[in-house]
């Protein structure tokens, strides 16, 4: 934010509370009449310009190659090269040689995990990967290999920030610096010169450019070859995935209560794989978000995560084998549908009325795309599009969504933005989730147990 | 709200479906007569199935339809369809190979591709074929044989065939020095349509390069044209020798059977699998269906080594050019049924009896007279109870019994 803030000062737009500490999503400029902006994370931006809800964006050239190498055709023109906030996404492994053309031949898919699922697509048609399974991560996508990620996709300032993890940089699939991005649209019909002028002035116009296009600097023998067979642990040894970011705290508290030590969790360090004092367990730190799909896929078995974001996983996939294993009790949240106040509806049902009989196409925003899209199904609105964001969801309504699916504790953040509750879809806390499959070993679903009945315990006396 | 049809997908009109059945009976007939048997492949398939090096090139891939399934939280994609012979391979993998070789297999299926513009078709029908386990120039010719007679069976006599020969093209690019992974990519891309992907290659060697830009700038339109290539290439690029000379015998089985033939290099667009000849079938401009030889797909796929040729033809692009005025039913052959509800039981025996001579009848309450026929029937419980009028002339007929009725039709 601040290299943008401080260009956007010299070019005079009048922004004064985009900062660090505002805590507004829209600007006003107190110095022209003819701008007005909106701040969203960063990988909307490319989303919401080429989709024409706004002329003119700023975002790191990451965020427009992973939307335009999917949507070759779309709206969306970079114009400037910004100058700052350079880095590149590499694909990365761990160091271990295969046998040449292993990788195409072998059998299960190659998982290639990250925040970047589109690029990571591409890769793996450009390096012609016979078969191939594609984990989209919310983050920490440097917790995954070897034993759940054979590639993924780091976005790093260079490669020693690479290697210095422990990972083989297979190539750079795009470099990137923040840039400037027009709708196409606009860029040929509206008159935004004296924006695009203001801005052009003040950043230098030369800057080593990189030309070559998607993946051309990977090395994709060397990708190949650095690929290794699946590592597997012990089939007895119980995998377990704990959150990283706020919730945390928490799960130290209720260890600490069960009686189970956790070293370095939460790590000053980044440490991703603490030591448990439990026999026959083997830990991983990775994003709540991500973690129904790796359970279900059998990459853990046991994980702990939020309700909400296992009922957004069983709406996606309905004959899921994941569970809930034991309620924590902790983060309550109730997950809501949002309306602007202005909005003339108190219910959903009236809200799916207005929109019938108006013969309009309701946009409904939320990080759960598939509790929105379940939402929109089971109250039988005619036509609606479900836009996915990365967070900031408030800030969509009511320009770029009419309705939000979004989680609130005490519903204030939402009163603070003019918004109001129409529906409360489920009540959400903390919880274990995990599978069971008739082939477990014996060992490790009493080892499962034995780790459930310790946190139950730990609750019940608290 | 109007609720609109999905961009790039197509309704197909009464009028459309005649034209379609039309081409598909043609098919099937003519499929019959060259012993190929008809199969149908599933429209959802796993996406690895497309993704293995040799089968679609990667342009190709970017634009088919691949998405997780209900089930598919290992994160693994299934796919509509984007080609036929791929699935076809799968079957024949899976559930023919050990009957024995060859077989000959025929399908009327479906396939979808993503188009950028509205105008393109997303989903496309065709009739094909595939010749499994058997090679050679023979089989090439059978092939070649059997689409052209199919499309002369639908009353379309102008075709010509455009012919190319990838395996040549291989050779050529090995001869570069590019390995088996450059090779994929630049054929790919020629195979796309970006002949200046031969621009990119700054090491290669001169002979061959040269080589390669006279046969994708030329177009010849005899076997002699081949031999001319021969004679200035074959001798210095080796591998090339036997592929021209393979590609040579095909032509000139081709020139035997009286077929209109041009020689074209870069026909072939977005099918990596093709590993020798290469033909595509014009009637006029319109590309109308086209295929190929590839041996190695069975291989590749996980199958016993097996030469293999198919080929598929347009049922969009054929049904347009089709006549079809013979299909329509005459308004002579059209009667129109009204039956007052006490005589339902003698109208309904006057309706079969109509049908199985061959009539069509539309039945409908009394007083209420269908378009377009030729016959109004009034079929009552009081006497005279089944009456006929001839709708050109107004003559009318009052018939005691449904065969009489019949019989003044003049059908029975």
């Amino acid at each position: 934010m601040p290299p943008t803030a401080d260009i956007l000062e010299k070019a005079r737009w009048g922004l004064d509370d985009y900062n660090d500490k505002s805590r507004l999503y829209r600007l006003k400029s107190s110095t022209r009449g003819d701008i007005s902006a909106k701040i969203f994370q960063e990988r909307d931006i490319p989303i919401q310009v080429a989709i024409g809800n706004y002329d003119i964006g700023i975002c790191g050239s990451d965020w427009v190659a992973e939307y335009t190498v999917k949507y070759p055709s779309c709206n969306l023109v970079t114009v400037r090269d910004m100058g700052f906030g350079e880095g590149a996404v590499y694909a990365a492994a761990m160091p271990r040689v295969m046998e040449n053309d292993e990788i195409t031949t072998r059998n299960p898919a190659v998982r290639i995990a990250g925040e970047y699922p589109n690029l990571a697509h591409s890769l793996a048609l450009k390096m012609r990967l016979r078969r191939f399974s594609i984990y989209p991560l919310w983050g920490s996508a440097d917790a995954y290999p070897p034993e759940n990620a054979d590639i993924v996709l780091l976005s790093r300032k260079n490669e020693a920030e690479i290697t210095s993890l422990g990972f083989v940089s297979l190539g750079k699939i795009v470099g990137f610096r923040a840039c400037l991005i027009v709708n196409r649209d606009s860029l040929r019909h509206k008159d935004m010169s004296d924006v695009l002028a203001s801005i052009d002035a003040i950043i230098p116009k030369v800057f080593p450019h990189e030309s070559a296009g998607f993946g051309q600097f990977v090395n994709i023998g060397a990708t190949r070859q650095c690929m290794q067979p699946r590592c597997e642990l012990d089939a007895d040894t119980v995998r377990l995935a704990l959150p990283d970011g706020h919730q945390q705290s928490h799960v130290r508290k209720i260890m600490d209560a069960a009686g189970i030590q956790i070293d370095d969790y939460p790590s000053a360090y980044g440490n991703r794989r603490p030591k448990i004092s439990l026999d026959g367990f083997f830990i991983k730190v990775i994003r709540p978000q991500d973690m129904p799909m790796q359970v279900a896929g059998g990459d853990y078995d046991l994980a702990i995560t939020g309700r909400d974001w296992l009922i957004d996983h069983l709406h996606q996939f309905p004959g899921s084998p994941l569970m809930q294993m034991l309620d924590l009790k902790y983060g309550w949240v109730r997950i809501v549908a949002v309306v602007t106040n202005e909005t003339p509806v108190s219910t959903t049902a009236e809200l799916q009325q207005m929109y019938s009989a108006q013969g309009k196409s309701c946009r409904i925003a939320a990080e759960y795309v598939n509790i929105a899209d379940h939402y929109a199904r089971t109250n039988h609105f005619d036509s609606y599009r479900v836009v996915p964001t990365w967070g900031a969801t408030e800030a969509f309504l009511p320009e770029d969504a009419d309705v939000l699916i979004e989680n609130t504790e005490t519903g204030s953040t939402l009163v603070k933005n003019n918004l109001k509750i129409i529906d409360t879809l489920f009540e959400s806390t903390a919880c274990i989730i995990g599978c069971t499959h008739p082939d477990q070993s014996p060992i490790k679903a009493q080892r499962m147990a034995h780790f459930v009945q310790l946190l139950r315990g730990a609750l019940e006396a608290s | 709200m109007q609720i609109e049809r999905c961009k790039g997908c197509t309704d197909l009109s009464a009028q459309d479906m005649l034209r379609f059945r039309s081409v598909e009976a043609a098919f099937q007939e003519t499929a019959r007569s060259y012993g190929y048997d008809e199969v149908r492949t599933p429209t959802l398939e796993y996406l690895y199935l497309f993704t293995s090096a040799g089968t679609l090139t990667t342009g190709m891939l970017r634009r088919v339809y691949s998405f997780l399934d209900w089930d598919g939280w290992s994160g693994e994609r299934v796919v509509l369809k984007p080609d036929t012979t791929i699935p076809t391979a799968r079957l024949f993998i899976e559930q023919m190979q050990q009957q024995g070789y060859p077989a000959r297999l025929s399908y009327v299926t479906n396939s979808f591709v993503f188009e950028e513009s509205a105008t393109k078709a997303r989903e496309r029908w065709q009739c094909g074929a595939e010749l499994i386990g058997a090679g050679g120039d023979i089989a090439d010719a059978e092939l070649i044989s059997f689409a052209c007679d199919a499309v002369k069976r639908m009353g379309i006599d102008k075709i010509e065939v455009r012919l190319s020969h990838v395996g040549l093209l291989r050779e050529l690019l090995a001869s570069l020095g590019l390995n088996h992974t450059e090779q994929d990519d630049v054929l790919s891309r020629i195979l796309d349509g970006e002949l200046s992907a031969l621009e990119s290659m700054h090491a290669a060697k001169g002979q061959s390069l040269e080589a390669l830009r006279l046969l994708l700038n030329t177009k010849g339109d005899s076997a002699a044209f081949l031999k001319n290539l021969r004679s200035l290439f074959a001798s210095d690029i080796a591998g090339v020798q036997d592929e021209l000379s393979s590609f040579i015998k095909t032509i000139e089985m081709v020139e035997s059977m009286g077929l209109a033939y041009q020689i074209d290099f870069t026909c072939g667009k977005g099918f990596e699998y093709y590993t020798g000849i290469i033909f595509r079938l014009f009637a006029g401009a319109v590309n109308v269906g086209g295929g190929g030889r590839y041996d190695r797909l069975v291989e590749t796929m996980g199958g016993t080594s097996a030469p293999a040729a198919g080929f598929g033809l347009y049922i969009d692009r054929l049904s347009a050019l089709i006549n079809i005025d013979h299909l329509y039913i005459p308004v002579s052959q059209r009667v129109s049924l009204s039956v007052d509800p006490s005589a339902m039981k003698v109208g309904c025996e006057v309706a079969d009896l109509l049908r199985r001579a061959g009539l069509v009848v539309l039945m409908g309450p009394n007083g209420t007279v269908a378009h377009d026929c030729g016959w109004e029937l009034q079929v009552k419980q009081d006497e005279p109870q089944i009456v006929l009028f001839n709708c050109a002339t107004g003559e009318r007929n009052n018939c005691s019994s449904a065969i009489e009725a019949v019989a003044l039709v003049g059908l029975v």
